[in-house]
């Protein structure tokens, strides 16, 4: 075998005490497709910033371990370095100027420049473009992929897949590249696109390039990749070569942890069975979490869990049920069919939703705690106000400090007072105020989308504790959406998971690492099928 | 030291190098022996005349839509509304109700399509805002040509087409609410009938920020996907915002004019919006954030500043206009600085 | 490979000449209601087309490197850069040093020409400085500053000349010693450019070498565009997240971009002042910025495009309507008041108009985009 071109050995990443990756270490030869493969969140994006010297590792304390690139020791600490060295990237977003044509993106920045009267006196800034040159560079490397379009159209308007093509024709006219970085590149093809693009994959391996690719497609690794390394938690935790992995396996490493059950104590069973929420056809229009089709019910009184992996659109649900964007088809709550795209219509109804972007929708930073906590209420049910003047409707401020002070004690806010600003508190402690707001609406219904995502470990189990009492004690039907399926089945009664838009299938908390990990990787209904 | 340091920063590099300029210009100005109740008065008087349009900047702010550049569309609906009360050959307490009445109605429309004009170009509310306004004006001055007001108190006398430049209002209402109350302590005179009408009216937009409709429009104006989230139209929130901005722009001309005796036509109400932007800016406001609080000191601080300045700089420079020049370079530099530290919140 | 639908393309060519023609007329409304307006204009006023050319042509000459130099800001991203006012107040500094020199003609109007270009280079690099602070509102942050300038020259040309630097020259400076006088004669340098070569035929008169000397301008911001140089301006104009990426340095590239345009917009304002030969010198540079914003967006560009083609056509009929107002007012309501205040209109309005469209289309199109 070659001498490898990239080994990392034993890298290690702490981010504020927070250890995501722990000694890992991977070895890539010329001319292998090697598969990263791992849930959000694994670690993979932190090691591939470490590999491009990208500046948020270096302003986060560095990291430890050795990076060997083409039998040297490498120190990488730009994306400036990385490219020098012959590492490329294709970023899972589309580094394209949409004016530019083809020939002018790929060439961005790396122009072919000849000289003309006024750059011989004034500079190399001034040199001339040497178009003719640029469009031949262009030329070759579309044609190295095999995409037959003109080098010279705009971007703009072009398919998604021609610019995916684009992008990796700028990587590979760079004259010097080695390894080609794939991060999640057929998350936005079609599946023909994609085959093409695996198909291009092939035919750059075989010219002797490198190429790491990120995924957690399970059945493109298999068509493509040599060799494949999962990582789980920061951590590798599984190396095998194309001939011994099956989806499986790989499906079990991906997802596989411990649980920590939370056992329920008491628990009220839904012996009732009656659906409070019946979703048909629902589509979203969320941006990177698109909801492309999908029906479930939810029952009173239980917890329903929704996983999934990133972009696949677990996110979109409970937004577009909410009415925070475009949504499409029948949701029934109660009984009663609910009006889509209209957030007060949905909290009016008891509903409420704890949002997934905690600092941009969830809460008010520059504002109080006890703001914070009514103000859905006051605004969308009329609560907390009190006509002292004229008919007007004003905020009645004893009333707030009696609700606030009585949630900051029963959700154990930790805070100087209800006057206190948000920004100030921390992420757990935020997030009990997004908590706490949900439920002064005193909804039937809770919707919860990662809960615990940005806090620490002591905060995140006390959060999960708290929607358990609230399920538990007040008995409201919580949705809970995560994309850490530990923490999933943790609690929840059943858990739904999304792929590609729509349910692959609903699993019991306890169910096998396999069938999670298959139904993640949308190998569920494939195999279904088959048996079928 | 890093407590002096954290002061410095919450208090604002600009409103401590406005505080110290001021002190150095009254120790200049008692140095030099000028009639420091003379300019007691004219401050407390220049104070009250403006603080109803920088008054005007909060319900702007708070909506989210910025500072409201276009100002002068609101003073224009003033203006209109005090020479419609002229026409109608109004005088004294009638004729400033009548003017106000007249000019809020306007102002409420106005606002309105405004309103609607920034909900279509969010992020760019202030530079649409400013050329709305100036387009405005310059519209407005064609009418003041044209319109076919007969009032010998505001054609020209002799011959000549439209309305005056500048229309007295002593026949009218100037100084109805000077005069009202007005206290004198020792060669100090305190417009009391003034500041109960304007600190009336700072008092309304406090208390609307208590409402429930004031703070869903705070709510919209500090974090529009929040409020969404909360079941508030956020737009609407928008348009209420430049309507209530609008209504004390009209209302705020009125004052001044009031004040000043004197009704500035043409393209007097251009620049009008500058200076009550500079004053709450220097009041501590941001783009983002403004309270009464910043209106009520910034006003003071501003208005001193000119006050002060005027006859100090003509002490020492008896030629050219020096207090005119540092006006300009203070009120635009603050709205520069303010415009870069946009971005900067986080 | 064919993942486009190139065959459709060919197919529809009968349908897509019709659409190009509608295209054609809505991509250039803003000209085409302009032009109109001008006829309509010319016809109202009664003007002899002789007179109106050779107003025009003269008020070209004096208008067009103002105009050309907003063009280099749009193309790297900033917008309409309204900041030209301080390359203008940077080209009356330079005259009024070469005036109290008494340096006259051609060779004076090239001192000057030099003056203005180390301090247009400095004016222009604060300028980037001040707008690299405020991304996303570099129109308005602009022209607060060129307001804000305003203050500092009018402090340098009322009290510092004379009153901190001496300065003696009784022409120039007021008869207190302290400061320049509210006009300055510029009788040693006007017409050094536009005499060097001009034709004239009865009234009409045409400075060819003013124009030659614009058309290089012309030639020299076209070429930039095409070097390494304005490839790098261009991109960072498309997006400045991908080209910091790409290893361009943003902050600097929009720097550069606004001291080209801070110094063309000086030799603007330099040829425009040998023409009308008089300072005005606290009024000159005021409304430099905003007619020359007028002018370019009339010709049809954009906060985002903008050419040179567009600059000429937007000039012309810009000054077009500025002579035509007036007359027009004076036939129409027997007021040439109104005919001023019209323009005026029109030129904040346009202004107004085009950015407003401009916002509300982006607006637009982020809603699109997200719900794609």
């Amino acid at each position: 075998m070659s001498e490898p071109i990239l080994q990392l050995l034993d890298i290690s990443k702490e981010y504020y005490g927070n250890k995501v990756l722990k000694n890992v270490s991977l070895t890539v030869h010329p001319g292998e497709v090697h598969a990263l493969v791992g849930e959000n969140g694994a670690g993979k994006s932190t090691l591939m910033n470490i590999l491009f010297g990208m500046p948020v590792i270096h302003s986060t304390g560095g990291f430890s371990g050795q990076i060997i690139f083409g039998g040297e020791q490498a120190s990488i600490n730009s994306p400036k370095d990385a490219m020098e060295k012959g590492i490329g990237m294709v970023h899972q977003e589309f580094m394209l100027l949409p004016g530019f044509t083809i020939t002018e993106n790929l060439k961005l920045n790396r122009e072919i420049t000849k000289h003309n009267v006024v750059s011989k006196l004034l500079g190399e800034k001034l040199k001339s473009l040497d178009m003719e040159a640029m469009r031949k560079d262009a030329r070759k490397a579309l044609d190295t992929l095999g995409v037959d379009i003109d080098e010279m159209l705009p971007v703009e308007g072009l398919p998604v897949g021609y610019k995916q093509f684009i992008e990796i024709a700028r990587e590979i006219d760079k004259e010097n590249v080695k390894l080609l970085v794939f991060d999640e590149p057929t998350a936005v093809l079609t599946e023909m696109e994609a085959d093409l693009f695996l198909k291009a994959v092939e035919k750059l391996s075989a010219s002797g390039i490198a190429i790491l690719f990120i995924t957690h497609r399970l059945s493109e690794v298999m068509q493509v990749a040599d060799n494949i390394t999962v990582i789980r938690d920061g951590e590798v935790v599984g190396r095998l070569t194309r001939e011994e992995a099956t989806i499986e396996d790989m499906a079990r490493m991906m997802v596989g942890r411990k649980i920590d059950r939370i056992e329920k104590a008491k628990k009220i069973h839904n012996g009732s069975q009656e659906n409070i929420l019946e979703i048909r056809n629902l589509r979203v229009d969320m941006p990177g979490e698109l909801v492309k089709n999908v029906n479930l019910d939810v029952k009173k009184g239980e917890i329903l869990g929704i996983g999934g992996l990133a972009g696949h659109g677990k996110i979109g649900i409970a937004n577009g049920i909410m009415g925070l964007y475009r949504a499409s088809g029948q949701v029934t709550f109660k009984g009663e069919k609910i009006k889509l795209n209209n957030p007060k219509d949905a909290l009016l109804r008891g509903m409420a939703f704890v949002s997934e972007d905690r600092r941009g929708i969830g809460l008010l930073l520059d504002e109080s705690i006890e703001k914070n906590i009514v103000l859905t209420a006051m605004q969308v049910q009329g609560k907390f106000l009190t006509k002292f003047f004229a008919g007007v409707n004003f905020a009645d401020s004893g009333k707030i400090r009696g609700h606030a002070t009585k949630l900051i004690e029963e959700l154990d806010i930790r805070c100087t007072g209800p006057e206190q600003l948000v920004r100030r508190l921390s992420g757990g402690n935020q997030q009990k105020v997004c908590i706490a707001r949900a439920i002064t609406l005193e909804p039937d219904l809770l919707f919860v989308s990662e809960p615990t995502r940005g806090i620490d470990v002591g905060a995140k189990k006390i959060v999960l504790d708290l929607l358990l009492k609230l399920n538990q004690e007040l008995g409201m039907t919580i949705v809970m959406t995560s994309s850490e399926l530990a923490e999933l089945r943790s609690i929840c009664d059943r858990i739904a998971i999304i792929y590609d838009g729509k349910l692959e299938g609903i699993l019991p908390p306890d169910a096998d690492d396999t069938d999670f990990g298959l139904m993640m990787a949308g190998g569920h209904s494939d195999k279904a099928k088959e048996v079928s | 030291m890093s407590q002096v340091k954290k002061f410095i920063d919450n208090f604002g590099y600009t409103r401590i190098i406005i505080i110290l300029f001021l002190i150095i210009l009254f120790i200049a100005a008692l140095a030099l022996e000028l009639q420091t109740k003379s300019l007691i008065t004219g401050i407390l008087n220049r104070a009250g005349m403006n603080m109803l349009l920088t008054l005007a900047m909060v319900p702007s702010v708070q909506s989210g839509t910025g500072l409201n550049f276009g100002l002068s569309i609101g003073i224009l609906c003033g203006v209109l509304g005090a020479v419609l009360s002229i026409a109608m050959d109004l005088t004294g307490v009638q004729a400033f109700f009548v003017a106000n009445v007249i000019g809020i109605l306007l102002a409420i429309v106005a606002g309105y399509v405004y309103g609607l004009l920034l909900n279509r170009v969010k992020s760019q509310e202030m530079l649409i805002g400013t050329y709305a306004g100036f387009s405005v004006v310059s519209g407005m001055c064609m009418f003041w040509i044209l319109a076919p007001f007969k009032s010998p108190k505001m054609i020209w006398p002799y011959g000549g087409r439209g309305l005056r430049v500048t229309v007295s209002l002593e026949d009218t209402f100037d100084k109805v609410l000077n005069n009202f109350l007005l206290g004198q302590y020792n060669g100090i005179e305190v417009p009391w009938g003034l500041y109960a009408y304007v600190l009336l009216l700072c008092l309304a937009v406090w208390l609307f920020s208590r409402s429930k409709t004031g703070i869903a429009m705070q709510t919209a104006g500090s974090n529009p996907r929040f409020a969404e989230a909360s079941g508030i139209n956020v737009d609407s929130m928008r348009i209420i915002g430049t309507i209530l901005s609008t209504v004390l722009g009209a209302m705020g001309i009125l004052v001044y004019a009031q004040s000043y005796g004197f009704l500035q036509l043409y393209t007097a109400p251009l620049y009008m919006a500058f200076p009550a932007v500079a004053a709450i800016l220097i009041g501590g406001a941001s783009v983002q954030k403004a309270s009464i609080t910043h209106v009520i000191i910034g006003t003071f601080l501003f208005q001193a500043l000119l006050v002060v300045a005027l006859p100090v700089s003509n002490a020492v420079l008896p030629e050219g206009n020096l207090s005119e020049v540092v006006r300009i370079i203070i009120s635009n530099g603050i709205i520069v600085y303010a415009l870069t530290r946009i971005g900067g919140g986080e | 490979m064919s993942l486009a639908n190139t065959d459709n393309v060919s197919k529809s060519t009968g349908k897509q000449v019709s659409w190009q023609i509608k295209k054609a007329v809505t991509g250039n409304i803003v000209p085409i209601v302009f032009t109109l307006l001008c006829l309509v204009g010319a016809v109202i006023a009664e003007a002899s087309p002789i007179f109106l050319l050779s107003s025009v042509i003269i008020r070209l000459a004096r208008n067009l490197l103002l105009v050309f130099s907003l063009i280099i800001p749009v193309v790297t991203g900033l917008g309409l850069n309204f900041g030209i006012v301080l390359g203008a107040m940077a080209a009356q500094i330079a005259l009024v040093a070469v005036t109290h020199w008494d340096i006259g003609g051609l060779g004076g109007f090239a001192l000057a020409a030099l003056l203005s270009v180390p301090l247009s280079i400095v004016f222009g690099w604060l300028t980037g400085k001040v707008l690299n602070k405020a991304k996303g509102n570099e129109m308005i942050t602009s022209m607060m500053l060129g307001f804000f300038a305003n203050g500092l020259y009018q402090l340098l040309f009322l009290f510092v000349l004379g009153g901190i630097i001496p300065m003696v020259n009784e022409t120039i400076m007021l008869p207190s010693g302290i400061g320049v006088k509210n006009t300055v004669s510029l009788k040693g340098i006007k017409y050094a450019l536009d005499d060097v070569l001009k034709i004239g035929y009865e009234t009409l008169t045409i400075p060819v070498f003013t124009f030659i000397v614009i058309a290089l301008f012309a030639f020299v911001i076209k070429f930039l565009l095409q070097t390494k140089l304005g490839q790098e301006l261009r991109c960072v104009g498309q997006d400045m997240n991908i080209a910091a990426t790409s290893g361009i340095d943003v902050d600097r590239m929009r720097i550069i971009a606004v001291i080209l345009s801070t110094v063309l917009a000086a030799w603007g304002q330099l040829i425009h002042l040998q023409n009308i030969g008089i300072l005005q010198t606290y009024g000159s540079h005021e409304q430099v910025g905003l007619f020359a914003v007028a002018s370019i967006l009339i010709g049809g560009a954009s906060v985002t495009k903008a050419t040179i083609g567009q600059a000429v056509l937007g000039t012309f009929l810009f000054h077009l309507l500025f002579i035509i107002s007036p007359m027009a007012g004076q036939n129409l309501v027997g007021e040439p008041q109104v005919g001023e205040y019209f323009r005026a209109f029109v030129a904040y309005g346009v202004i107004g108009v085009s950015l407003g469209l401009h916002a509300w289309q982006k607006q637009q199109a982020k809603k699109h985009m997200l719900e794609e």
